[in-house]
This record gives C-alpha cells, sequence and structure tokens, in this order.
C-alpha cells in the first residue's frame, strides 16, 4: 500500500462513466486544469461503439517525468456508472480510493478492505440544485470534478478561469456550472482530509507545449500542406481528421470577398470512391487525401494499385483500429502495417510515414503531400486510435513560413513548350522520377493515363521488356523514398548496448518508459523508431550492429519483424517479437514483460559459463 | 490560354471551325476495336460534336472505366489528358478530377457493364453529386471484352450467342437516372448520329451530369438474332419521343420558339438547346411523366430515343461544395496556408 502514499505528481485516475451523459467535457475539463498547472499529463479515452447507454472511461496520467503511456494502475477510480462498478472497484490499485455516487448505497460484495470508498451523493443534490433532467445529469459530471478539485489539490482558480473561457457567451450556464463545482469540492473539504497522498502540485511541464488529439493535428497539417480536396467515408477512429479539416478550412479557406469555399470536401459513398477521388483529384493536380481506416483501406486497394502503377500523387491516412474485419472499431492496434506496405494486387510497395504523437502528426502530413507529388506515388500516413483520438501533450507546433510545396517534377505549360516531345513514363533525370503534365495545361502535354499495360512512353503495351522496365523503374523510385521518408528516431546507450529495441508508432511511449526502467535495473538497451518506409540504411545499420533486438509493436502476428525480415536482410534469429494487441494503447509493462524473460534468461546464460 | 498552331486555311477542301480546327485535330489514336462495333460510332460523333462546338482539344479531360467502351478515350481528342481508371469507378475519378479543376469538359465513357453492375453505385452518387461532365454509357447488354457475358441491360427473353436466354429483367439506364433525380437523361443509337450529336453538344452545354444511354451494339457478341441490342433490333424498334437540335451561342436563333411543340432551354454558356416533341405529349421538363412515358413505351417493346429530360439549374457539385469559381488547382500556396501567426494563434485553443 506504502506505492501509493504520498505520489505528488505522478498518479493515474480512471473515470467510469455512462456514453453519452456528457462526462466527455468534464473530462477534459479536468485534463486541461492539470495541463495548465503545468503538470505533464495524458488523457485516453476507452469507449463502447456506441452513442448512448454504455460504460466508458477516461483516464488521465499525470507524470512529473513527462511519461505519457498508458498506465493500467489507477491509484484513483471515478465510479459514476453502477453498470460498471464490478469492473471497475475491482481494477483499482490496491491502497487506492475509489470515488462514488453514494445516492444509492454500494453493494456490499463490491467493498474492498483495501481501498478506501468515499462516497458522495451527486444525484441527490443535482436534484436538489438543478431543475431540469439533462441539467442534473450533466451536473453530475460536474460535481465529480468539484470533488476531485478537493482530493487531488487541483487550483480553484484555473478551473473557474477555465469555466469562464469556456462559457464566455453563456452566462446561464456559468452559474450551474459554478454551483456544481462548488456543491462537489465543498463536500469533499467538509467529509474528507484533502487533499489525497495523490495530489498535484504546480509545475513549469507545459508552458510550451498544446494539448490535441492526433487527428486535429494531421488536419491541421493537410491544411498547411496546402491540400484542397479532400474525400472521406466516415469511420471510427478516422472520422474525427474530416471533422477537424472541416473547422479549419471554415477558419482558413473561405474567400473573404466571396464567401466561397478555397476547398473541396466530397463525402463519397464508399471508400472506394474516396479513393478514386483523391486519384482524380491529384491526376489533375490538386493535392488531395483520404482519412480513414483499415477497412476502407481494403476496400481501397484495388484504386492504390492503380494510383502505384500510372503514378499518381495521393495521401491515404490511416488511423488504424483492432481489426481483423470490424474488429474492436473504438480500440487501438498496429494491426495494418502489412496491408499499407504492400497495398493491391501484383508488386506494389508504399511509402508509409508513422507518427509517433500529434506533432508528428502534423509535420508528417505536410510531408506525407511532398512525398507523394515528388514520388508520383501513394503515400500512407499511419497513426491509430490512440495517437489519433486521445489527448496529447506535445511541444508547440511550429511553421516555417518559407515552406513551399515539393510539387516534384510537373511541367508547366511554359516548360511543355520547350520540351521537344513529351512522354509520362521516361526516365530522362535517370533518377527513376519521370516528368508529369496536368490536363487543361497544354495539348503537347498531353498522354493517356492507364492501369493497364504501358511502356515508358506512356503507350499501351503488352511487350514483356517495355512492361518490366516501367515496373522496374518504378520499383526503384519507390525504393529511393527510403532516405527522403522520414529518418528514425534513435537512441543509444554510451558505448553501445548488447539489445536494442525497434518500435514504431505510439509504442514510442511505453518503449522509453520501459527503455528507463531495464536501464535501472542494470540492462541499457538501444533504441531505434522507425519513422517512414521503406526502410533506409539508418534501420539496416541498427539491426546489423545488435545480436539481439526487440521488436514491440501491437499486433499478433509481429507485422513489423515481418516486414524487417523481408525488407533488410536481418536474420529472423536476431529478432525476438514483444507484442500486445488487446486493443489498449501499450503500457511500461507490456514491454517489460516481453523483455525481462529474454534478459533473464541470457543473464543465467552469462553466469553459468 | 489557347495553343493554336495550324494554320488556319490548311486543306480547302476540309471543313474548320472557329478555332480553325479540323474534324482531325479531333481524332485519337486508332481503334483496336472489332471492325462494324458501335463504340467507334460513338467516338466518331464525339468527334463531330467537339469539332462543331469548338471546343480547345487540351481543355478536355476524357475518363472511363474499364471495357470495351472505356477503352475509347483513346480514340478521340489526342491532344487532350485521357484516364482509363479501374472498372466501375470512373465517377469517382471524375468527381475527384472536377473538384481540383472545375474548368476542363469533362467526358466519361462507361459501358453498361461498367455502368450498371460493378460501377452502379458510383454512377447513382455521380447523378445525385450532379458533376458537371458528359457521361455516355456505350449500351450493348454484354460486357464485350470479357467475350460476351449478359449484362444487367439485357432485355428479358434476348438470347446470347451461345443461345443462353436472359431471364432477369434489365436495369433501364434512362428510368434509373430520371428516377435518381438526373438533370439530363438522353438515350440514342450508335447508328443514328443525326440525332446522337447534336444531343452530345447539349450534354457538353449543360451544366451538370448529362447523362447519355447509347445504345451501341457489340457485332462480335451481340448483334444475332434474338438479341435486342442488336443493328437491326434497335433500328426497327428505336422510337424517337423528342428531337433535339443544338443552337450554339453565336448562330442565330432563326425558327420560330412560339410554337406549341418546341421548348427552348437556354444553357448556361448562352447555347440553345430546342426539343421538338414527337411522340404527343412528350413533356421533356416533367420527370414523373417522363418516366410513365418511357415505361409505357417499353412496355410496347420499343426503345424511346431523344433528349428525355433537361432541367438546366445550374446547380451542380460546386454548387453544392460552395467552392470558389476559381480551379482549386490555380490558387497560389499563400492563399492556402494559414501561415505562422494563425497556428500560433490557434494554439491558444490548445491551452
Ligand atoms: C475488378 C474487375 N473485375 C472484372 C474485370 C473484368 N472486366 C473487364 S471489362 C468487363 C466488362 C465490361 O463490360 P461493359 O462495361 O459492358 O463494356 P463493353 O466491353 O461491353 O463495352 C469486365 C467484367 C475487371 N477489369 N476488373
Ligand atoms: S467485343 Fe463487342 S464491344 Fe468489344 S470491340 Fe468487339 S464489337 Fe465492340
Ligand atoms: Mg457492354
Amino acid at each position: 500500500m506504502a506505492h501509493n502514499r504520498d505520489r505528488l505528481n505522478d498518479f493515474t485516475i480512471r473515470i467510469g462513466t455512462v456514453n453519452g451523459t456528457g462526462s466527455a467535457s468534464a473530462n477534459s475539463l479536468l485534463l486541461q486544469a492539470l495541463f495548465r498547472m503545468g503538470l505533464p499529463v495524458s488523457g485516453k479515452n476507452v469507449f463502447p461503439s456506441n452513442i448512448q447507454g454504455l460504460p466508458t472511461w477516461y483516464e488521465i496520467r499525470v507524470n512529473r517525468d513527462g511519461y505519457a503511456a498508458r498506465s493500467p494502475t489507477f491509484q484513483l477510480m471515478v465510479a459514476m456508472n453502477p453498470q460498471s462498478y464490478a469492473r471497475d472497484l475491482s481494477e483499482v490499485a490496491s491502497g487506492g480510493w475509489v470515488l462514488y455516487d453514494s445516492t444509492k448505497e454500494l453493494d456490499d460484495k463490491l467493498l474492498r478492505d483495501d481501498v478506501t470508498f468515499l462516497g458522495i451523493p451527486l444525484a441527490h443534490m443535482c436534484a436538489e440544485r438543478f431543475e431540469r433532467a439533462r441539467e442534473r445529469t450533466l451536473m453530475k459530471n460536474i460535481g465529480y470534478v468539484g470533488a476531485l478539485v478537493a482530493l487531488l489539490d487541483i487550483e480553484m482558480d484555473v478551473v473557474q478561469e477555465m469555466l469562464e473561457e469556456k462559457f464566455a457567451d453563456k452566462r446561464g450556464l456559468i452559474e450551474s456550472n459554478f454551483t456544481a463545482i462548488r456543491m462537489g469540492y465543498d463536500w469533499a473539504k467538509e467529509q474528507w482530509k484533502c487533499p489525497l497522498p495523490i495530489r498535484a502540485k504546480r509545475m513549469d511541464a507545459t508552458k510550451d507545449s498544446v494539448l490535441v488529439t492526433g487527428n486535429a493535428a494531421t488536419a491541421l497539417g493537410c491544411v498547411y500542406a496546402g491540400a484542397t480536396v479532400g474525400a472521406w467515408y466516415p469511420i471510427t477512429p478516422a472520422t474525427s481528421v474530416m471533422d477537424a479539416f472541416k473547422e479549419w478550412c471554415h477558419r482558413f479557406r473561405v474567400d473573404p470577398e466571396t464567401g466561397k469555399n478555397r476547398y473541396c470536401i466530397l463525402q463519397a459513398e464508399d471508400e472506394l470512391a474516396a479513393a478514386g477521388m483523391v486519384i482524380g483529384a491529384g491526376w489533375a493536380g490538386a493535392r488531395a487525401f483520404t482519412p480513414t481506416s483499415g477497412p476502407g483501406i481494403s476496400l481501397m486497394s484495388e484504386f492504390i494499385g492503380l494510383a502505384y502503377y500510372a503514378e499518381i500523387p495521393s495521401v491515404f491516412i490511416d488511423v488504424e483500429r483492432t481489426g481483423p474485419s470490424t474488429g474492436m472499431p473504438t480500440r487501438t492496434q498496429q494491426g495494418d502495417l502489412m496491408l499499407v506496405a504492400y497495398a493491391s494486387h501484383g508488386d506494389t510497395k508504399h511509402i508509409a510515414l508513422f507518427p509517433a504523437d500529434p506533432r508528428e502528426c502534423f509535420e508528417f502530413a505536410v510531408a506525407a503531400f511532398d512525398l507523394a507529388e515528388r514520388f508520383q506515388t501513394p503515400v500512407f500516413l499511419v497513426s491509430d486510435l490512440d495517437i489519433g483520438m486521445n489527448d496529447w501533450r506535445v511541444p508547440r507546433l511550429e511553421w516555417d513560413e518559407s515552406y513551399r510545396p515539393d510539387r516534384g517534377k510537373v511541367l508547366s505549360a511554359e516548360e511543355i513548350e520547350k520540351v521537344k516531345d513529351f512522354y509520362r513514363y521516361l526516365d530522362v533525370d535517370g533518377d527513376a522520377i519521370p516528368y508529369r503534365t496536368l490536363p487543361g495545361v497544354h495539348p503537347k502535354g498531353a498522354y493517356f493515363t492507364r492501369g493497364s499495360g504501358h511502356d515508358k512512353y506512356g503507350k499501351y503495351t503488352e511487350d514483356s521488356d517495355a512492361y518490366v522496365e516501367v515496373v522496374d523503374r518504378i520499383a526503384q523510385k519507390v525504393q529511393s523514398a527510403a532516405e527522403h521518408v522520414p529518418q528514425p528516431e534513435i537512441h543509444t546507450v554510451e558505448g553501445g548496448a548488447r539489445y536494442g529495441i525497434v518500435s514504431l508508432g505510439g509504442a514510442h511511449w511505453a518503449v522509453m518508459e520501459a527503455r528507463d526502467t531495464l536501464a535501472a535495473e542494470g540492462v541499457p538497451v538501444d533504441y531505434l523508431r522507425v519513422r517512414g518506409f521503406p526502410f533506409g540504411v539508418a534501420v539496416k545499420d541498427f539491426l546489423d550492429s545488435h545480436d539481439e533486438i526487440f521488436v514491440v509493436e501491437q499486433n499478433r502476428d509481429g507485422q513489423l519483424r515481418t516486414l524487417l525480415t523481408i525488407e533488410t536482410e536481418c536474420p529472423k534469429s536476431k529478432l525476438a517479437s514483444v507484442r500486445y494487441y488487446g486493443g489498449q494503447p501499450l503500457s511500461k509493462e507490456h514491454v517489460l514483460d516481453g523483455i525481462r524473460p529474454h534478459v533473464a534468461s541470457a543473464a543465467v546464460e552469462a553466469a553459468t559459463q | 490560354m489557347t495553343y493554336i498552331t495550324k494554320p488556319v486555311a490548311r486543306h480547302p477542301k476540309m471543313r474548320h471551325n472557329a478555332l480553325g480546327l479540323t474534324p482531325r485535330d479531333y481524332e485519337g489514336t486508332m481503334s483496336t476495336l472489332c471492325a462494324g462495333c458501335g463504340h467507334d460510332s460513338v467516338t466518331a460523333a464525339l468527334i463531330q460534336a467537339l469539332f462543331e462546338l469548338d471546343v480547345e482539344p487540351y481543355r478536355v479531360a476524357k475518363l472511363s472505366g474499364i471495357g470495351c467502351s472505356s477503352k475509347t478515350p483513346a480514340y478521340f481528342v489526342k491532344e487532350a489528358h485521357g484516364f482509363n481508371s479501374v472498372h466501375g469507378r470512373m465517377p469517382s475519378i471524375a468527381a475527384g478530377s472536377n473538384a481540383a479543376n472545375r474548368d476542363l469538359v469533362y467526358i466519361g465513357i462507361s459501358g453498361d457493364g461498367d455502368s450498371l453492375s460493378i460501377g452502379l453505385g458510383q454512377l447513382s452518387h455521380a447523378i445525385r453529386r450532379n458533376i458537371n461532365m458528359l457521361y455516355v454509357l456505350e449500351n450493348n447488354g454484354v460486357y464485350g471484352l470479357t467475350k460476351g457475358q449478359f449484362s444487367a441491360s439485357a432485355d428479358v427473353g434476348s438470347v446470347s450467342k451461345r443461345g443462353e436466354i436472359n431471364r432477369q429483367g434489365p436495369i433501364d439506364p434512362v428510368s434509373l437516372a430520371l428516377a435518381l433525380g438526373a438533370s439530363f437523361v438522353a438515350r440514342s443509337f450508335s447508328g443514328d448520329k443525326k440525332q446522337l450529336v447534336p444531343i452530345l453538344k447539349a450534354g457538353i452545354a449543360h451544366t451538370g451530369f448529362a447523362f447519355v444511354d447509347v445504345i451501341s451494339p457489340c457485332v462480335t457478341f451481340n448483334d444475332h438474332k434474338g438479341s435486342t441490342k442488336s443493328y437491326a433490333h434497335t433500328r426497327t424498334h428505336a422510337y424517337e419521343v423528342v428531337e433535339t437540335d443544338f443552337v450554339p451561342l453565336r448562330r442565330e436563333i432563326t425558327a420560330d420558339y412560339g410554337h406549341g411543340d418546341v421548348r427552348a432551354v437556354t444553357m448556361h454558356d448562352g447555347s440553345v438547346v430546342r426539343l421538338r416533341k414527337v411522340a404527343e405529349d412528350y413533356d421533356a421538363a416533367n420527370r414523373g411523366a417522363a418516366l410513365e412515358h418511357i415505361a409505357d413505351v417499353r412496355k410496347r417493346g420499343e426503345v424511346p430515343t431523344g433528349l428525355l429530360y433537361l432541367e438546366e439549374t445550374g446547380q451542380d457539385m460546386h454548387g453544392f461544395e460552395n467552392t470558389i469559381e476559381k480551379p482549386l488547382v490555380d490558387l497560389r500556396y499563400e492563399d492556402l496556408c494559414p501561415g505562422r501567426e494563425a497556428l500560433d494563434e490557434l494554439q491558444k485553443e490548445w491551452w
């Protein structure tokens, strides 16, 4: 129990509520208050595939060292949903606390003697104070926020300031919110010894940070990259990318004179159509993208092959969720790695980027459009539900005003005028990247785009040599992107470690935390985070220079490990697989559980030699 | 910008249009279709329509799916970009490219397999979006390219070359388009250029989705006795319910418009489409009545043709989406990127 004592700025709370009852805004109020107190925080939604009525949870981790991975050890459980009491009360860490609505008494069977129960009759209190049914439901949420402000020692000024900002133009609401906050706060102060040993104290870790979801950042990246056409079909967890794109476009892309849009968002009839729209727009010269998830990529596969073979810039954003099939649509996974790497029939291989947090979502979204146009090919921006829909503290996004889109080899009318003959698929410069023209620019630039066999001049062909020449060049072209995709992030220990970890995407945060733990246990580990595909020299060098490598990822079949064995000469035997694929964001324990047995047996081996 | 490089009077005998171009300038590569294939006649009609409309060849964008019909964009207007995409999905390519550059003349070519089976969903939504384009369905009742299977437009009782009888009812493309709310619905016959050319012209002038179903016989797999999509059957069973005349903007209008049987519709670009009803009581402005009339004609075993419905609202996909007039591809990056200051400002909300 001692480990729960005095956890200043180091604790995780889980809040269990009912989907659709307005708890989301109460929870983000809480998260934001802690953030504004300067504390490193992260917030994770655990939500059902349901609109109203099922249990939903929100987890807030405060960690003074800045660890942002999920931590499934909950010191405090806010149990507001009787439906999930049994589970919630069993999940709180020994020595922890349960804050619950005591309007109805708790079933004796649920009680535990190793946790402290803090009852607050929220429903009853709200019924006394508020008139309307909806208000009573909503204010219960604000009520538990009030209690937590007292219990965790959150600065009331910060909360009040936020409420005032939020309801600046709705004075009526502000009153009821204040009442509810006070209601919870006063009860806590009167009934319990506040604050608890888990508590917050102002720090200075967030002044250059922002709190944002990956999807919002991705969408903003699309705006800044100059994307004008977005096509999509709604799917969790990618929907909020387009919601955000629409919002930013409303704000930044409406022509002030005419009130007309400098963008076009097409809600397609399905993902096949969304892919076709992106490819059509890319062919016509716009920067175009589609946000989707695994099921959508499956549907788009035929079109992706067309874009690959006909060499049409196109950006596919895959916010992964748990597969296969519909799987668990509101849970996270890194299950589409193989899918995006080789999507479509025939020989194909695609550029893919793997951001680890919202800041990289923003930066890589911009990079995705540059790469797509430079290499004239589909580019996949691969994030996941955890990155996309959860709240992350990241360094404030920056923008270099000198940035200009890399349009690649697109010929202007003047340039076309100067060339003697234009051939779409001819490798003029010897870099495997041909020149491209856009429709409607110049008659000499015309060519026929097709997914059927074509020779380097763009003519239809069924000739073996002519066909091979083109597909070989395309292979070379895509491979040459390896040194232009975001390069891996590498962490090494002095002198180099015997063990290495390779991971990617949002698994990064758990790996970083686990790595510190291992180091403290006397097991230094080098670490490489893959950020782009195809793999370049840096990845190969890292694999070469380590004898034992743990490939940490969030899927059942070790897809990253498979990719590494396909794409490099690294022997399979060197790559141990560490996997977690149950649908929650990765936590340090998953990584340690996978690595420790190997390390321990190696230690035994060493000792006996 | 214009790129007229041809001398205005190159060949004295050859006709020239206002751009100084000849019909040859609207041709493409040599067709590889079977000799006598209806699709080649549709191509010829398109060449004539584009020539006579003085369309700048390089301002055309030719799109198609997969099939014999979908190969034809290679056979006209070689100075235009063409895009032979994937089976049944051309409408989405059209939506995307039109979203990006609304100023081109979009011509989509499809087949009955391409449009009515694998691509039925995309066709329906292209109609719903009212994408500004000419959409030609080259309808032969079979899958030509995969060697003669019945398509969804095959009539009940139609006999295949191998002697099989089709038992499932057809999807009638024009009834479908009417029911889905298409703004321009026509049917013609590849063997009737006189009827087809003005319809194609009107379709190109139309703002929105111009749907033209063209019976276009497949000589190799569906031109035999017992087929209801053969030349012979179509010739004897076609029933023109409306006659279409297309009057381009520049030409003086001389005909009398007061006449009760003629309706004149002014297109967005100022040209005029005159519809003269042949069938009594036919009203190409009344969707419900048109549908009913078509059903009656079909019941008699006849094939109703002509510009069957026309509604010039001017509200296309860009109207729905409120897109800026200037093509998105022509916007400067500076007008698209909000810049650093805006980013800093925005991030205050994330604090
Ligand atoms: C996904 C996919 N499935 C099947 C095919 C094979 N295929 C090619 S053309 C075609 C039918 C074309 O029929 P239609 O559209 O009527 O064109 P036609 O050849 O009759 O002009 C089919 C089934 C394909 N190209 N792609
Ligand atoms: S098979 Fe039929 S549709 Fe295809 S080219 Fe020959 S005649 Fe035309
Ligand atoms: Mg056909």
